[in-house]
Parts: structure tokens; C-alpha cells; sequence
């Protein structure tokens, strides 16, 4: 097990390599003059020649490679003009406020989606498969930033059963003692309960939000690959030794299932990832997407591009995880047959 | 029969429900199985021998029912049977293995415990004695060190191995009737012969009854006490396995039987009775068309090698061909006979040039190939000598070209004729040569039957006018009606067009046929060389011999 | 799907009436339509969207960027079907008229993409070798992001236009279709045909024209129905934070935006018009995808 670990590791090198190549590229490829677009709208031209100095942007490109990594390395990603602050203590303050919504939003999907795409499958014909077609197209249909507006729309204009979409708690409420930097679990961590109904309150309807959206490619995929293994001749062998059908179906048919479906949660991740920037704005979620949006619109490029790498060594870091869980699951990975 | 049936099958008809309206794939089918007794169910692909066996477990998939007629199992009928009871029967009093038992084992589970859960749920073992039973279940199927291979995911063990454990996983709750669906197909012909062996002595031990399913006559000749032979879905004939081999009454049974090669027959004697003129006999060859010279294929380890158990120098490199010489002279049939990865294949694409070899030398016609790398053969002015005959008919042709286009294609690239008329006229005479109706000429492969694809294959491959054909497996993936005729074919087109063929195949009795000389490999090396005749009846490696003695006897023909 | 082999149930041959290959599929395109009244409406759909791309400018009943302040938020009315939004703009014409932008966003980045993509794939699983991994790693890195988020990057450092949003939905999608290309070329590159086709002295270049590409070119238009969709989203994702369009030009992603601040208090016709556009369109070709899949490749029917 330790072998295949730093085996993982190792294969996440390349990855982690080409997406630093990448994000130097996006910092140097900026067209014009990227110390002007550094230095803000407002600068003088003694500002964006020190600008300029600073970057180190008069060197020769591997220097500036050589540079940017080093930089990197020290965790300095650069400072927001609009905030002030360091990039990376901006990103850091802000991250568990998106990393609680998304994992809100996938667990919220899992839990649908899962035994709906299962049902789906066993009863090919039924309505929980006509169900699961209709979630299936629609929910990829749906622009997430759309849907969101609709839920807020209904639930808070209309209904009134949701507060305003601002932030993650009321006004009146303050954020529970920092433990996990979830105040879901914070709250209830330290007994605050009134805390804990603020924050669900907040967070159900842009959760809601990422759940319909990423419902659609899971109960796709668990449909499908449950389908396609129930048609496998293992199974055919199963049901011919006799066993029972919840034994054939968990044991035998979800557990070699749930293996494409756990690939495809790589792909759901990257989704998520991106439609969080969306939601974020939607619902003036005090993340790091909707940080990036806000120095986007200042032209403040220092924080899109730490929020660009942030997300990409996040998602590095996820799939990292994918894989091993895959590696639990299936005793084919690691082995040299495999 | 006087003992009652343990298995009674009357007027049974299933039906499936496709797009193009309800099919029969099983009519009146009538089948009594007694106990302790081996039935044999026979037929070519597309008879309803499989599906008839499935109706019996009540596992047909849900476009197909029970349509009409009556199946009992000591003496509860299994057609009203609720599924809690089918549940209860199947894998305790009915137990089914399958073909490909590799991927009849769950991927993800250690074959213990899936045999485990078989025990189970039949309450033939608790939690405290399940393992032990499970081992013991192993041990009875003659797996050596069971308790460690109680660990083991399929992935980890041969075929064979796999075929066992399903056995053991069938017979673990002591059935009273197994049902065998093609258990050995792709199985090599040694692995056949022990997993026919095993599943025949435990269920003579046990005096279980067993209904075996298979394409091949031979087989249920050699195994079962009566066989029940099945065309397109009906019954044609019910007799005991000697009866059939001796007196087939049905013409059907008798075509069946024809085509199933066999010791001590001709090509011609696989057609039906009079259908053919005799074969003339074959010129005598003199000239050498191809010398190989020390052939060597090594490929540097990586992984994967494990999967054959092969010998491997301490550099960890994999030689799937080593230091292989022969030659084919011409008008000649050279058979290369072995099984899965002894190198006959890799042997088979070196001399074709679609691969280069790692050492040796290829001379074809007296230029030498092996030179030139495999990629630049396209252009080379023998290319059109040396042509090929696929394994799979329909994976080798292109699916968007008509048959036409495919067998015009060497014509075109090689510019032998010119002008639209010139080429089509070229095609419909290949056609004749190869029987094949004209009219099939622009049809695509999907509309084309396997023995008419086979024979686009054949017209493609003579079309340039080659010397020399390799034949990779052409018939194994038809059934032996057909692989009759096309043997027939390819023996007449050879003598026409004074062709040579390196015939590669797995079936000795297949290239006894066709061939006049017989190599024999194994581990990338020839073990026995020598005429078709001699090499069959009098073998001198103790491997040939094994080989010929695990090709299933059929009762002889007295006449024969 | 099925428990049971059922030999006798596998297609016997089509007759000889269904000879002609074009024909052959057209008929079966008739019959999957037919079949499936889904993929009928989609094309209607389809249709439509086309009509409102080409004939936009003169089919909308105002113009898009007229405002009227007098009129400013008013709800859907007969006058103004659709209501207007807060400058006055009759919000049916923008939506209308923005149909040309967002799918011309869509149909370039898919070309662009199918075209570099494709090759890339195809070459890497036909040739393997060096070819291959530098596709591959290629691919991988882009990979490596969370797709939108690269897109917002990409945009952001080359510049906030509509070009830079058609090469960075392109260059997203980039890896979807060379691993497709990749797979399916990487099969086919030892299938029997191609091998066979090697024997009759074809070259390489030959025998990727002849029988390696016309094979993929199926699965690769069931891959551009659906990231058509996928695209026509990621562009109005990327312009609805702000990024390429710009106001007032009219395009869904930018309208919705404009009408999300309204949709607290109450007005909700000016983004949900949009929107709803945006989602019928991505439906379209999603549904379209699905059916084209069932023509191409009945198996993988899901």
C-alpha cells in the first residue's frame, strides 16, 4: 500500500510540473504590457518601470522561470491591489468557505444520485428510470448560474423560506470559533445551534445549487455502468448459483460499478470547481471564486492567477485522492497484470 | 428410459422480444435428463442450445419468456415456480458453468469468498466453517495449495485455473444437475482435456446428471451418454452418442457430423456426401519459395510477462519466438500448430513483414526480407506475394467499404488492372473463384454472413496474385459447416493458383486437412517438424503427443 | 442489459433493399426520429435556433440596443412579450438576436477544437511512439485544471474578447477530443482491416484517410453535438462573470447577469428569458448528441 502511494505521488509530478509551466505562461502571455496590467489602470509610468523591475520582467524568460518557481516555492504568490493582502493569505482565509460549499453540494448529489441511477438500472423501464433520463439531460442542460438565480427566485422572493443570498450567515449571526473553517461543523462543535441553522439556511439553497448540477453526470454514469455490469457475465453467474438479489446487486453489481463512477467523480470535481465561481457570485459566497471575480472585474491579475493555480493544485490533490480510493476498491490496480 | 427424469423438458418454446418483432429462438423442444446421466446439447451458432438452458434456470434476459410447453425438476415445475424457490434451486440442485470463466468470476472479489457466498446463501456453511468449506470446495476441483489461492483475484490465475474455480463454485452446494454452457470454449485443447476430465469424474463421484452445451460434436461424442443435436431452434435428433457418430439419421446431424474433422478422413469427406468432385492430388513440390533462418522475436520485460509462464533469461526479456528456422517450398501447405502464446502468431506477422523480427533471416523468393523494416514493406515489389487470410473475418474488413471495394483495394494499390470496368470485371471473377454470388458485391460486412466474409477475405488476398498465403486461424471463428466449405476452398483455390500456405492454427485435425507438412511449437520453438501424416499418427515429442491425445475421440466410425 | 445470449435473436443480414450505405442510414436515421419523438423536437429546436442565428437582426421586433426609459422594467406584456429590461430594451429581441453571437461562439470553438484535437488524437493512437506522449502530456496538463477555471485564466491573460473566449473553450475541450481520437484510432491501428489493408500496399497516410478516419468520423459528430452544448455554457459562464462580451452587446450569459441583480426584487423576466434560452439551446444539442449516438453506435445506448 505504501509502495502504491509514493507510486501516486510520483505519477502526480508531471501534472503538477506542466501546470506550473502553464500558469508562468498565463502570467508572461498577458498581451501588452503585462507590468501595466500589474501595476493597475492607474499607474504612472515610474510605477510600472519599478513594476517591471520587480517582476523581474526585464530578465531573460528561464530566469524569469527560475524566478516565478522559486517565488512559488516561498508561497508568494503575489499581493491583491484591491485587498491589499497577500494572494496567498487572501486565498487562504477564503478557501474553507468554498471548500464547504462544494463538498455540501457533491455529498448533497451523491446521495440522490447514487441510489437513483442504481433504481434507474435494476428497474430498466420503470419511473425511477424515466426519473433518472430526465435528471440525467436536463441537469447538464442547466446553466448552473441560472439555476441558481431560479431557486432564489422561488425560495426567497416567492416563498420567503430562505434568507437573502448574501453570504454565509446572517447579519446578526457571527462565525462560530474557527476548528475546520466549515461552519457546519464548526458550529456544532462548539454547541451553537443557533449558528448551525444561520449557516445551513445560507448554504441550502447555493448547495442545492451544485447538487442539481452535479447530479446529472453521477446518476448518468451509475446508470449506466450498473447496466452495463448487470449484463456482465459474473453476475449472469451469480443469479445462476442461486443468490439473492440484494446480494447480487450491492455485493456483486454496485461494488464493480461504483468503480467507473468513482473516475467520473474526477471529472464531476472539475465541474464543481468551476461552476463554484458561478455560484459563488450568485450568492455572494465569500470564497475564493467569487475573490477572483472580483479582482477580474479591478483587473487585478495577481489573485486570478494565484486562484488558477490554487484550483489547480487543489484538483491535482483531488484526483490524487480519487486514485488511491480507486486503489481500495480494485485489487487489479498496483498489480503488475493490471 | 425406465428411471424416471430428473430433468424433463416438454414442447418448450422461448421467445425473445427484438425490433423487428418476437423471434423464437427456442421451438418445441423436448429434452429428458436422467439421473446421473450426461446429455449432450449440440448445434451451430444461432440453434437455441444455450437459450434452452437459461429457460431451465429461469435466467433468460427480460426480452425473452417462457413462451409455451413445461419444464420440470424432480418433479417441481419450474416454469410456475415462484423466484424465491428458482433462488433456492439454482446453484443447491441446479448449478450452471460458463464460457470465458474468467470473466464469470467477480473481478473485485477473492474467488474464496465468492465461493463463500455461494455457501452461504444456501446455508451450507455458517460464519465459523464457510473458509474451511471453501477450501474444501477448492481442494475438490484439484487446486493445489487451496488455501492460498482462496486469496486470489481472478485476474491472478490462468483460464483453466479460472474454469476450475467456477466448477468449484457450481458443484460447491452439491447440485443434482449441472448444466455446462461451452465450458471449454477458448480454452486451449490441453486446458479442454483436463477441465472435460475433472468435470467428468466429480460428477460420476457424486452421480450428478449433467447436460452438456457445446459447437462441438466431438466433444459430446467423447463425454456424454446421449447427444441432442439442435438446428435453428428445434430438436432434429435425439440419440445415444454412439448412434449418432455411427448412425445419424437426421441429414442435418449427418452435415454436423461430416464437418467435424476428425483422424483418418479427407478434405472432401467434410462436404456433404457427393457434393464435390474428388480432390486430384498434389503436384509434387520442388522449388524453395521461403527460408527462415534463425528467427528470433524478444521483447524487453515489462510487466505482463507473468501472464505466460514462460522461460525468461535473467535479464527479465521475453522471447516470444527464439532461433526458429523452416522453410515452405512451393505448392506447398506448411501447418504452424501450438497453442495460445507459443509464437505462432508473432512467427506468422514477421514473415507477413507487419512486424520486424529481432534477429534472423527471411528469405522469400530468393531476396531477403528481413531487412527491410516492416513499415517500408508497403512499397516493396514483393508485397503483393505475400498476403494474408484474418483470423476474424469480420474485424478484418473495413466496415464503411461494400465487399467490392475491399477486394478491389489490393487492385488498386498495386495497379495490376487499370480503368473502373477493367477493376469490376477483376472483382466479380475473384468472386466466382471464391463463391461468391455477385450480387453480395456491394454489400457491407454487416449484411454478410461469417462464411461469406470469409470468403471477401480470401478473394482480397488472392487478388493480387500472391505466392504465398498465411492463413491465421481462418476458420475459428465459424461454425463447422461452414469451415467445411471454406476448407474446401482454400485446398482448390491452392492447387489453381499454385499457391503455398503457412497455415496457422491450433486444431491439428484442422491442418492435417490442409496441410502437407506439420511444425509444431511451443515456448517460441519448434518441437516436431515432419509430413501432416507422420507427425499426427506416429508423434515423436512427448508434447505432441499430449497435444493429440487431448483432441476429444469421438467413438471411431467402424466404416470410416 | 442482457442475462441471456440469445443467438438467435442477433440480427440476421439486412436485405439486399438497404443496400446503399447513405441510404441505408438515412433510413435509419428515419427510423430513430421516428422512434423517438425526442430527437424530432430536438431538431425542430435546432431549427429554430438556426433561424434566430441567421435572421436574427431582422426578425427581432425592436432594437436590441434601443433603450426606452419610459418603458424601463416593464413586465411581459403583449407589446413587450418578454418585459424589458432596466434600461428599457425589449428583452425578446436581445434574446433573439443574441442567438447568432452565443452559437457562433460555440460552432468555431468546436471546429477549431475538432480539427486540432481530432489530428492530434488520431495521429497519437495511430502512430504511438513519441507522437502519442507528447499529446497525451499535452492533454494531461490541460487536464490537470478544473476546466472553467483554465478558461477564466486563459481569458483573463490573453485578453477579456470574444476570440480569447472561442480558443479558451477550445482549448478546454481539447482533451475530450484527442483522447476520443486517441482510443478510437489506437483500436483500430491492429484491427484486421487495417492490417489487411498494410498487405495491399497502402501507406500509412493512405490507410489513415481510408480506413482509420471515415471509421471515427461517426463517434467524433456525436462528440460535437455534445460539446457543442457544453460550449455554448462555458461561454456564457465565462461572460457571465464578466469576461469577453461586453455590455450592451447582447448574448444570454451577460443578460442573465444583468437581470441577477433583479431577481430579489422581484423582476424576474429579465434573466429568466435568457436563460431559458441558453438552457433550451444546450438541451438541443445534448438531445441531438443522444440521438445522433443511437444512429452511430446503437450499443452504447445509455
Amino acid at each position: 500500500m505504501l509502495r502504491i502511494l509514493v507510486d501516486r505521488l510520483l505519477t502526480t509530478l508531471p501534472a503538477l510540473a506542466g501546470v506550473v509551466v502553464v500558469c508562468f505562461l498565463l502570467t508572461r502571455v498577458l498581451p501588452g504590457d503585462t507590468a501595466a496590467y500589474f501595476a493597475g489602470p492607474a499607474a504612472t509610468p515610474q510605477a510600472i518601470e519599478q513594476i517591471r523591475k520587480e517582476l523581474g520582467l526585464d530578465r531573460p524568460v528561464p530566469e524569469q522561470f527560475g524566478r516565478y518557481v522559486t517565488e512559488l516555492a516561498r508561497g508568494d504568490l503575489g499581493q491583491s491591489l484591491t485587498t491589499g493582502q497577500p494572494v496567498l493569505a487572501d486565498l487562504k482565509s477564503r478557501l474553507p468557505a468554498s471548500a464547504e460549499l462544494t463538498l455540501f453540494g457533491l455529498v448533497l448529489a451523491l446521495v440522490v444520485a447514487l441510489p437513483l441511477g442504481i433504481l434507474a438500472a435494476v428497474k430498466q423501464g420503470s419511473l425511477a428510470d424515466h426519473l433518472c433520463r430526465i435528471v440525467a439531460t436536463a441537469g447538464v442542460s442547466l446553466p448552473v448560474f441560472f439555476t441558481g438565480l431560479l431557486l432564489v427566485y422561488l425560495f426567497y422572493f416567492v416563498l420567503g423560506w430562505s434568507p437573502a443570498p448574501l453570504g454565509r450567515l446572517d447579519s446578526f449571526a457571527s462565525a462560530p470559533p474557527t476548528l475546520t473553517g466549515f461552519y457546519l461543523l464548526d458550529s456544532l462543535a462548539a454547541g451553537e445551534v443557533e449558528t448551525f441553522r444561520s449557516a445551513l439556511a445560507q448554504i441550502a439553497l447555493p448547495g442545492l445549487t451544485l447538487a442539481i448540477f452535479a447530479l446529472a453526470p453521477i446518476a448518468r454514469i451509475t446508470r449506466a455502468s450498473m447496466l452495463a455490469v448487470l449484463g456482465a457475465d459474473f453476475v449472469r453467474t451469480a443469479r445462476a448459483a442461486g443468490l439473492s438479489g440484494r446480494k447480487v446487486v450491492i455485493t456483486y453489481a454496485f461494488r464493480n460499478a461504483v468503480l467507473p463512477v468513482v473516475t467520473t467523480l474526477g471529472m464531476v470535481f472539475s465541474f464543481l470547481l468551476g461552476a463554484n465561481v458561478l455560484v459563488e457570485k450568485v450568492f455572494a459566497w465569500p470564497g475564493v471564486g467569487s475573490y477572483a471575480v472580483e479582482a477580474l472585474i479591478a483587473s487585478d491579475y495577481a489573485p486570478v492567477q494565484g486562484f488558477v493555480l490554487a484550483m489547480a493544485i487543489l484538483y491535482i490533490v483531488l484526483n490524487l485522492l480519487i486514485d488511491l480510493a480507486y486503489g481500495l476498491i480494485d485489487p487489479r490496480v498496483g498489480s503488475a497484470a493490471a | 428410459m425406465t428411471t424416471p427424469a430428473l430433468l424433463d423438458i416438454r414442447d418448450l418454446t422461448v421467445e425473445f422480444a427484438t425490433r423487428r418483432g418476437t423471434v423464437q429462438a427456442v421451438r418445441s423442444v423436448d429434452l429428458a435428463v436422467a439421473k446421473g446421466q450426461t446429455v449432450g446439447i449440440v448445434g451451430e451458432s444461432g440453434s437455441g442450445k444455450s437459450v434452452t438452458s437459461y429457460a431451465v434456470m429461469r435466467i433468460l434476459d427480460r426480452a425473452g419468456r417462457i413462451a409455451d410447453g413445461s419444464v420440470h425438476f424432480s418433479g417441481i415445475d419450474l416454469r410456475a415456480a415462484r423466484e424465491r424457490q428458482m433462488r433456492d434451486l439454482r446453484g443447491r440442485e441446479i448449478s450452471m458453468i460458463f464460457q470465458n470463466p474468467r470473466a464469470a468470476l467477480n473481478p473485485i472479489r477473492t474467488v474464496g469468498r465468492q465461493i463463500e457466498d455461494v455457501l452461504r446463501e444456501h446455508a451450507q456453511a455458517g460464519s465459523g466453517d464457510a473458509r474451511r468449506k471453501a477450501i474444501e470446495a477448492l481442494e475438490q476441483v484439484r487446486i493445489a495449495r487451496a488455501a492460498e489461492r482462496y486469496d486470489a483475484y481472478p485476474f491472478e490465475l490462468s483460464g483453466g485455473m479460472c474454469q476450475r474455480i467456477v466448477i468449484a463454485l457450481a458443484l460447491a452446494c452439491r447440485p443434482q444437475l449441472l448444466i455446462a454452457d461451452e465450458p471449454t470454449t477458448g480454452l486451449d485443447v490441453t486446458t479442454q482435456k483436463a477441465v472435460m476430465d475433472l468435470v467428468r469424474d466429480l460428477t460420476r463421484e457424486r452421480g450428478m446428471a449433467t447436460i452438456l452445451i457445446t459447437h462441438d460434436l466431438g466433444l459430446a461424442a467423447a463425454y456424454c451418454d446421449a447427444v441432442t443435436v439442435m438446428e435453428k431452434g428445434r430438436v432434429v435428433e435425439t440419440a445415444s452418442a454412439e448412434a449418432i457418430f455411427q448412425r445419424p439419421a437426421h441429414p442435418y446431424t449427418r452435415t454436423l457430423m461430416r464437418a467435424t474433422p476428425r483422424p483418418g478422413i479427407g478434405l472432401r469427406d467434410l462436404l456433404p456426401e457427393g457434393s464435390a468432385a474428388p480432390m486430384p492430388p498434389s503436384p509434387d513440390p520442388r522449388e524453395i519459395l521461403l527460408t527462415v533462418r534463425g528467427l528470433s522475436k524478444v521483447y524487453p520485460a515489462k510487466g505482463g510477462g507473468r501472464l505466460f509462464g514462460r522461460r525468461r533469461d535473467p535479464a527479465g526479456e521475453f522471447r516470444a519466438v527464439d532461433d526458429l528456422s523452416f522453410s515452405v517450398l512451393r505448392g506447398e501447405s506448411v501447418g504452424l500448430v501450438g497453442e495460445s502464446g507459443c509464437g505462432k502468431s508473432t512467427t506468422s506477422s514477421m514473415v507477413m513483414r507487419l512486424l520486424d523480427a529481432s534477429a534472423g533471416s527471411i528469405v522469400f523468393k530468393k531476396v531477403e526480407l528481413a531487412d527491410v523494416p516492416a513499415r517500408d514493406f508497403a512499397r516493396h515489389p514483393l508485397r503483393p506475394k505475400i498476403q494474408m487470410v484474418f483470423q476474424d473475418p469480420t474485424d478484418s474488413l473495413n466496415p464503411r467499404w461494400t465487399a467490392a471495394r475491399a477486394i478491389a483495394d489490393p487492385i488498386l494499390r498495386f495497379r495490376t488492372v487499370s480503368g473502373a470496368a477493367a477493376i469490376r470485371s477483376r472483382c466479380e471473377e475473384l468472386a466466382r473463384q471464391v463463391g461468391l454470388p455477385l450480387d453480395l458485391l456491394d454489400r457491407f460486412p454487416h449484411q454478410l454472413s461469417g462464411g461469406q466474409k470469409a470468403r471477401v477475405g480470401i478473394a482480397r488476398a488472392i487478388a493480387p496474385g500472391p505466392d504465398l498465403v498465411i492463413l491465421d486461424e481462418p476458420t475459428a471463428a465459424l461454425d463447422v459447416s461452414v469451415q467445411a466449405v471454406v476448407l474446401n476452398l482454400l485446398a482448390d483455390l491452392k492447387r489453381e493458383l499454385g499457391m503455398s500456405y503457412l497455415f496457422v492454427s491450433h486444431d491439428l485435425h484442422v491442418v492435417r486437412l490442409l496441410c502437407d507438412r506439420v511444425i509444431v511449437m511451443k515456448g517460441g520453438r519448434i518441437v516436431e517438424e515432419g509430413t501432416a501424416a507422420d507427425v499426427l499418427e506416429r508423434p515423436e515429442a512427448a508434447y505432441t503427443r499430449e497435444l493429440i491425445a487431448a483432441i476429444p475421440h469421438p467413438p471411431a466410425r467402424s466404416a470410416a | 442489459m442482457s442475462l441471456a445470449v440469445q443467438p438467435a435473436a442477433a440480427p440476421a443480414p439486412r436485405p439486399p433493399v438497404e443496400a446503399s450505405g447513405l441510404r441505408a442510414t438515412l433510413s435509419h436515421a428515419r427510423h430513430v426520429v421516428g422512434d423517438n419523438p425526442v430527437t424530432g423536437f430536438a431538431f425542430g429546436l435546432l431549427l429554430l435556433l438556426v433561424a434566430c442565428a441567421i435572421l436574427g437582426p431582422w426578425i427581432a421586433p425592436y432594437d436590441p440596443l434601443a433603450s426606452d426609459t419610459s418603458a424601463a422594467l416593464a413586465p411581459p406584456s403583449l407589446a413587450h412579450p418578454f418585459g424589458t429590461d432596466q434600461l428599457g430594451r425589449d428583452i425578446l429581441s436581445r434574446v433573439i438576436v443574441a442567438a447568432r453571437l452565443d452559437l457562433a461562439i460555440a460552432v468555431f470553438s468546436v471546429i477549431l477544437v475538432f480539427a486540432a484535437g481530432g489530428l492530434a488524437g488520431v495521429a497519437a493512437g495511430f502512430y504511438g511512439g513519441w507522437t502519442d506522449r507528447i499529446v497525451g502530456r499535452v492533454a494531461d496538463t490541460i487536464m490537470a485544471f478544473p476546466l472553467f477555471v483554465l478558461a477564466m485564466g486563459i481569458v483573463a491573460a490573453l485578453g477579456n474578447t470574444v476570440t480569447n473566449i472561442v480558443i479558451a473553450t477550445a482549448i478546454i475541450n481539447f482533451p475530450l477530443y484527442a483522447r476520443l481520437a486517441r482510443a478510437e484510432a489506437a483500436v483500430r491501428r491492429n484491427a484486421g482491416f487495417v492490417q489487411a489493408a498494410r498487405l495491399t500496399g497502402n501507406t500509412d497516410a493512405r490507410i489513415l484517410l481510408t480506413s482509420i478516419l471515415p471509421n471515427i468520423m461517426p463517434l467524433m459528430a456525436v462528440q460535437m453535438s455534445l460539446t457543442m452544448g457544453y460550449a455554448i455554457l462555458n461561454a456564457a459562464g465565462l461572460s457571465f462573470i464578466g469576461l469577453g462580451v461586453r455590455p450592451p452587446t447582447p448574448e444570454w450569459g451577460i443578460m442573465v447577469a444583468e437581470g441577477a441583480s433583479f431577481i430579489v426584487s422581484g423582476e424576474w423576466w429579465i434573466a429568466l428569458f435568457p436563460g431559458l434560452a441558453l438552457m433550451l439551446a444546450v438541451f438541443c444539442f445534448n438531445l441531438i448528441g443522444d440521438g445522433l449516438r443511437d444512429i452511430v453506435d446503437p450499443q452504447r445506448r445509455t
